[in-house]
């Protein structure tokens, strides 16, 4: 019995974080289907898979990995923008959230690209579910999705003539000086 | 001036083209098999509880097509969130799904704690398990109610409120509030459970059986019931997962997805509760799924009050977790945080988050990303309204409008966690 535990201990010690094992299978499945090149930034925050991809190769990753037999990512979580704007000619982005509920794994894409430039490949054809994503994200940062069947605006009027969530605007008119405090930096 | 103007031009433009009617198209006038009425269902319409517009091409009762409007009550919570102190967003996630808003409260909490690396005890995660599951208790019994309600049956309605008022008790005696609770504190509870809200609790949870059965004994086999829901607004399990569905909806398509099972959180793992789900997708399917979950529910906080552990309801982190009063006017440090935490003088780590909770209506999720400030760089709110409202219009059509409203309650979608 002894020999045998002391075999099997060592393994326990390798596999001690079974989330981490179980990223880098998928990883190096991503890799082996996509290319090591479609990927860069890959990044583990607290456990969830997260890999920078380009909107060139966004569309083909989402519908390889939704039609992949193995990892089987059949559910689109959500999708939201991200404004950076000192990201110079990458100050947009779009982050995708997958799920496989097969395997319950979870995987955040993410692409950028610049303002100047807002354009990126529709994922409606793949999840209905992005429809109405794809419409908010178009409404709060003017993210253009090619492709999609009725790009308009779903939260805010219609006749709105700037995206609000970006950083660009701020919260409150910045010309106010009755709430200014210089004491604690707001 | 301007209006007379306006209205002489219309009525130019009317009398124009009657001219040309009476000219070519007089006999279609006449006929109305080929018309379609446009209906303007909302957005105030009592039968539609809450602020929904549907826009419904109608051929005589059936549905041709229907093009929904939401953002009636978008109240920007990601824009507010960018400026506001980690503890300031609690009230926001309130006014989300505002039926079972201790969800939401503790859910946001629970991402805040993961992001700072914060580990709650056992016992306030175990408080939290049993005000999640009153929430969701309160949440399926309003949605069924008011099925109950949109398919003739009013009393059912009545006779539950009851129940959820008394949830409504136990929420005060946790917290303070009824309606929107921002129940919780970044690390535990704000206040343990006391003695008289363990009182209520146990006394609830003895009658409410009663009234759950003579519920489902109005409701489960009654033939005007099942005659107005049976087989109306059905979806495949594939079409509810490509359309995001999460929760009761998904559940009632046959998918046995439940983040308590799935991802657990909060202590879900030392729970035993099975998932219900159903097989049609239909509107008595979800109706059926939800009272399951309601029972289930029961079966973990009896489980939780039993097995509640003793020791602290809250973590030791003093740069997150505001201190007591006594403490905050004889203790120095206790000042200090209590300063710091109030104007939101904290910095959090930098770190990206996603943190999922089961919703009363599904998987209610929140991403947040954080630069190191003391507010969030960007929160986003994977609302499961918002996601499986899409597919409403593709399940109303070729339904009658009666239909279409039941479908719309069953669904349970909330204007205030649709529109953010």
């Amino acid at each position: 019995m002894n020999p045998q535990e002391s075999a099997a201990a060592p393994e326990v010690a390798v596999a001690e974080d079974p989330i981490k094992v179980q990223n880098a299978r998928v990883l190096a499945l991503l890799h082996q289907l996509f290319g090591e090149a479609a990927f860069t930034d890959v990044e583990e925050p607290y456990g969830l898979l997260t890999a920078t991809t380009t909107r060139e190769r966004i569309h083909a990753v989402i519908a390889g990995l939704q039609q992949d037999q193995e990892l089987k990512f059949h559910f689109l979580t959500t999708l939201c923008g991200i404004n950076y704007p000192e990201n110079e000619g990458k100050e947009l982005g779009v982050i995708y959230h997958l799920h496989s509920l097969t395997q319950n794994i979870r995987l955040r894409l993410k692409i950028f690209f610049p303002v100047a430039d807002p354009t990126v490949p529709t994922i409606t054809d793949i999840y209905n579910a992005a429809n109405w994503l794809e419409r908010e994200t178009f409404d709060f940062y003017g993210v253009i999705f090619t492709g999609h069947p009725n790009l308009i605006r779903i939260l805010n009027v219609e006749d709105m003539d700037y995206h609000p969530m970006r950083k660009e605007y701020p919260l409150e008119d910045g010309t106010r000086e009755d709430k200014t405090d210089l004491f604690f930096g707001r | 001036m301007a209006v007379n103007d306006a209205l002489a031009g219309t009525h130019k433009i009317i009398e124009e083209a009657a001219a040309q009617r009476h000219g070519q198209l007089m006999p279609l006038l006449n006929d109305f098999s080929q018309e379609l009425t446009t209906l303007n269902l909302g957005p105030t319409h009592p039968a539609t509880h809450g602020i929904f517009q549907n826009i419904l091409q109608m051929d005589g009762e059936r549905i041709v097509s229907g093009v929904p409007t939401i953002g009636y009550i978008h109240r920007a919570f990601e824009k507010i969130a960018e400026r506001r102190p980690f503890y300031q967003i609690t009230t926001l996630t309130d006014r989300m799904n505002y039926c079972s808003s201790p969800i939401n409260n503790l859910g946001w909490h629970m991402t805040v704690e993961k992001l700072l690396g914060v580990t709650v005890p056992k016992r306030a995660q175990y408080i939290r398990v049993i005000m999640m599951e009153l929430a969701r208790i309160a949440d399926h019994l309003i949605c069924n109610s008011i099925l109950g309600v949109d398919t003739g049956a009013f009393t059912g309605f009545l006779y539950v409120f009851q129940e959820r008022e008394k949830i409504y008790e136990i929420y005060e005696e946790v917290c303070g509030a009824r309606l929107t609770t921002n129940m919780g504190r970044v690390g535990g509870m704000e206040r343990d459970l006391s003695p008289a809200a363990l009182d209520k609790l146990r006394a609830w949870l003895k009658s409410f059986p009663a009234v759950m059965k003579e519920f489902e004994a109005m409701f489960n086999r009654n033939r005007i019931f099942m005659d107005r829901v049976v087989n109306v607004g059905p979806i495949s399990a594939e079409k509810a997962l490509n359309y995001g569905f999460t929760g009761p909806n998904l559940r009632a398509a046959g998918v046995d997805y439940d983040v308590r099972a799935m991802n657990p959180y909060s202590s879900y793992e030392d729970f035993e509760f099975d998932i219900p789900v159903g097989t049609n997708g239909d509107t008595y399917d979800r109706f059926i799924v939800r009272n399951e979950e309601i029972w289930q529910s029961l079966r973990i906080i009896n489980q939780a009050v039993d097995k509640l552990p003793d020791g602290p309801y809250h973590a030791d982190a003093p740069h997150y977790y505001l201190p007591t009063k006594p403490e905050v006017y004889k203790n120095m440090e206790a000042l200090i945080y209590h300063f710091k935490i109030v104007m939101g003088e904290i910095d959090a780590p930098v770190g990206e988050v996603y943190h999922a909770v089961e919703g009363g209506n599904g998987e209610l999720g929140f991403y947040l990303i954080s630069d190191g400030g003391r507010t969030p760089y960007r929160l986003h709110f994977r609302r499961p309204c918002f996601i499986y409202y899409q597919a409403y219009p593709e399940m109303a059509v070729g339904t009658t409008l009666s239909d279409a409203i039941v479908i719309l309650s069953s669904m349970n979608v909330i204007a205030g966690e649709l529109d953010a």
